[in-house]
């Protein structure tokens, strides 16, 4: 199983993808994880490559091989369309943060989703800004998409929640649960 | 015990598990994040940022005639700062093991060039290992100590950003005891005179055959034997991506690839029909297959430059092709200085002093971006004030506007000499330092002149302007680069003057947690705007141009920068 998590540096990204694999860990897959971060906290485009199966050796998705493409941000999505299955399933948060040439007002902020269906007919979006808003954290918002994802994955809620109670501490772990049952919430909507 | 590691908490756990005493290194990407392990996790290690990798290399290099373990780590262009101690250390006698991290970086995801390291192990003549895992790095890592102190030798780790950004699964082993350090006197191999050296360089040179036969029947040289239809020699992660696109094929998997095991290579290509070399950036491995008289494929079909990704190793073996590539003009969203630093002051007072700016390696080289484009140079760590003097010194006096940027970390590794060159030479350009009292770039590390070392303990704290006084700049000011106004006018003096001149441009990192700034978002009045766009031209990432006019986002940090820009005094809120 492929999964890619895009979106934009600051968004935590990276804590997503690093819960996501310790689930894998302990589901009993191998599991290889691969993500450019030296420019993360600089608001650059971020992406994270996590495989779990039997035996993973590369740690970067083929192109065409991804089953699942989670985005945070709506045109962050459309840089990775390459990597998609024919049939595979994209999650994208209905957000936009306008890039350079956007915010100076040279560019137009495209609109994406009729490119993600040239490639598959399984997309979701989600309002995980607004869940996040409504949970009072606006910074949970990845993790609401972890959650989304989780129902599309093998492994149980209560692993889930073992990875959240061993990785994250205090009232950090208590949002971000609460934030995971939400977007599980969302899915079940 | 599993874990999930990086491919750089590996080589930390490594370090611990191998007995290491002592650690040091200059932060740099993608390696940062091992010392930063190592003193979060293993505080029996003492381990430090040294101002500069020369430094952190022969700090550790002292420790190891003290009979201690010692890492010191670097990133690829670091170790070109440690080559004058690199090429000389193995002469000497490595009594501590000593191993030497270099993290090198194909692709240039942050760095200014993508040189292939393993060309100094090659170079100094020391052994090479190159993990393929995060599994390897930690296991490689002790091994590497081993072979140190076995053969008295430095030895190289060799990663790259995939393997040190990575993150799989990693079997932790037992923790080795440290040995205790004494103080011995070993003058006829430490003393590196002619008489001396000349003496030792057959030692190297007897050593390195040893090492070559020793790498023939080394375990972490592997011959996977299947289909012989086609035979892979490759190390590191492009062993990962042919496995990946080539499973049945028979590999020649090389972890210590340096020196190369001849007598291997031969065993291997006389087993299978076609020979290939799959490694990323230089043909290092190739050159050594062919100058045996092997034939292979290699970088008749592979690329020189950049990464390395299944999908290329594919390409090139099966010769297939991707599939046309979609096409989207998308609007790119590169890196950016962040909302409220306080770097866009002080690059947009030098803008419009019309300046020519000599740049360095920091967070504001990315002012070279629209629409500040506020960077003219960038080379290395502290060539900047080096580019601004030369530059100044071709045109002559009064020609032009020269100054040059660098920020206080980059000052202290490698700035100071420069600058005590400007003096010494009567330079006339303007040196503008960038004192964020962080280590930025890399993910804000200490230094020393922020008081606190590594291990979180207080230390002394290097008063800039004290430092620049002492190196003979006498015209030196320091100012507040929130302060638009203030800055324009200060670099404008400081042009006029007639010798060498310094601006301290004195504000923290907005990242670092203790850093006020408001962080209530400024608003625009749409009335009182007239879209004249003068506050968009700071780059902020916080402000957009919609309908016509300026418009702040949620992303603001109220530091006020823009509203002292606006003419109209559209901009308010609290600041």
């Amino acid at each position: 199983m492929n999964i890619l998590m895009a979106g934009v540096g600051g968004q935590g990204i990276i804590l997503a993808s690093d819960i996501l694999a310790q689930v894998m860990l302990i589901y009993g897959y191998d599991v290889k994880k691969s993500e450019i971060h030296g420019m993360a906290q600089r608001g650059g485009s971020v992406m994270s490559h996590i495989r779990f199966s039997g035996k993973v050796f590369s740690p970067i998705i083929s192109k065409a091989q991804c089953d699942i493409l989670v985005s945070s941000e709506e045109v962050e999505t459309a840089r990775y369309l390459d990597f998609l299955k024919p049939d595979a399933s994209v999650i994208v948060n209905r957000y936009r943060l306008s890039p350079p040439s956007v915010a100076l007002g040279a560019d137009e902020y495209p609109d994406i989703s009729d490119l993600i269906l040239e490639k598959t007919p399984h997309v979701c979006f989600i309002d995980g800004n607004d869940i996040a808003r409504s949970l009072g954290n606006p910074r949970v918002v990845n993790t609401i998409l972890l959650g989304f994802l989780s129902t599309l994955l093998e492994p149980d809620e209560s692993i889930w929640e073992e990875c959240f109670q061993t990785m994250l501490k205090g009232r950090i772990r208590d949002v971000n649960i609460q934030a995971f049952k939400a977007g599980r919430a969302a899915k079940a909507n | 015990m599993k874990k999930i590691l990086s491919g750089n908490e590996a080589i930390a756990r490594g370090a611990m598990e191998a007995g290491v005493h002592i650690a040091t290194a200059y932060p740099g990407t993608p390696s940062t994040e091992i010392l930063e392990t190592i003193a979060k996790k293993f505080p029996r290690i003492h381990a430090q940022w040294t101002p500069n990798e020369k430094v952190a290399l022969e700090v550790a290099a002292g420790a190891s005639y003290a009979g201690a373990r010692v890492i010191a780590v670097m990133k690829h262009v670091g170790v070109n700062v440690a080559a004058d101690p690199l090429m000389t250390l193995p002469y000497t006698y490595i009594r501590g093991g000593l191993v030497l991290v270099s993290a090198d970086d194909p692709e240039l995801f942050s760095s200014q060039n993508e040189q292939d390291n393993r060309n100094y192990a090659r170079f100094a003549k020391i052994p090479m290992l190159e993990p393929s895992s995060s599994q390897e790095a930690k296991d490689f890592t002790i091994e590497a100590f081993e072979i140190s102190e076995e053969f008295g030798t430095p030895v190289m780790v060799r990663t790259t950003t995939r393997i040190s950004h990575s993150r799989c699964i990693v079997e932790v082993g037992d923790i080795r005891d440290q040995a205790t350090p004494t103080l011995e006197k070993h003058s006829a191999q430490w003393v590196m005179l002619p008489a001396i050296a000349r003496v030792r360089h057959p030692i190297i040179e007897e050593r390195i055959q040893r090492l070559k036969a020793f790498s023939n029947t080394h375990k972490y040289n592997v011959m996977e034997m299947n289909n012989t239809s086609i035979g892979i020699i490759s190390s590191g992660v492009a062993y990962q991506y042919a496995k990946e696109v080539l499973p049945d094929a028979s590999f020649l998997k090389l972890g210590l690839s340096y020196p190369l095991p001849d007598k291997m290579i031969r065993e291997f290509a006389s087993k299978v029909d076609e020979l290939w070399v799959v490694e990323e950036l230089d043909p290092f491995i190739e050159q050594e297959v062919k100058a045996l008289g092997i034939t292979c494929h290699g970088k008749d079909h592979l690329p020189m430059c950049g990464e390395l990704s299944p999908d290329i190793v594919r390409n090139a073996i099966l010769n297939t092709k991707d599939e046309k590539g979609s096409q989207y003009n998308l609007p790119a969203r590169p890196p950016n200085m962040c909302p409220g630093c306080p770097h866009r002051g002080i690059l947009w007072a030098l803008k419009r002093n019309k300046c020519f700016i000599a740049g360095d390696i920091g967070c504001y080289t990315l002012g070279f971006l629209p629409p500040l484009e506020a960077i003219d140079t960038c080379l290395c760590m502290g060539a900047g004030i080096n580019h601004a003097h030369g530059i100044s010194k071709a045109l002559g006096p009064g020609k032009a506007k020269i100054a040059a940027v660098i920020g206080d970390s980059t000052f202290f590794h490698s700035g100071m000499t420069g600058l005590l060159n400007l003096a010494y030479n009567n330079g006339t350009a303007l040196v503008v330092i960038l004192d964020n009292r962080t280590t930025a770039m890399t993910g804000a590390q200490d230094h020393p002149g922020t008081g606190i070392t590594l291990e979180g303990d207080h230390t002394i704290e290097i008063n800039m302007e004290t430092l620049v006084r002492s190196l003979g700049i006498e015209w030196v000011e320091t100012i507040n680069p929130y302060d638009l106004k203030n800055a324009r006018k200060m670099v404008k003096r400081a042009l006029e003057h007639k010798g060498p001149a310094v601006i301290i441009s004195s504000a923290p990192c907005v990242l670092l947690k203790s850093t006020k700034v408001s962080g209530i978002p400024l608003k625009i009045d749409a009335d009182k705007c007239n879209g004249c766009k003068v506050c968009l031209g700071l780059g902020c990432p916080a402000i957009e141009f919609r309908d016509g006019k300026a418009f702040i986002t949620e992303a603001c940090s109220g530091c006020g920068m823009c509203k002292d820009l606006c003419a109209f005094d559209a901009i308010g809120g609290t600041v």
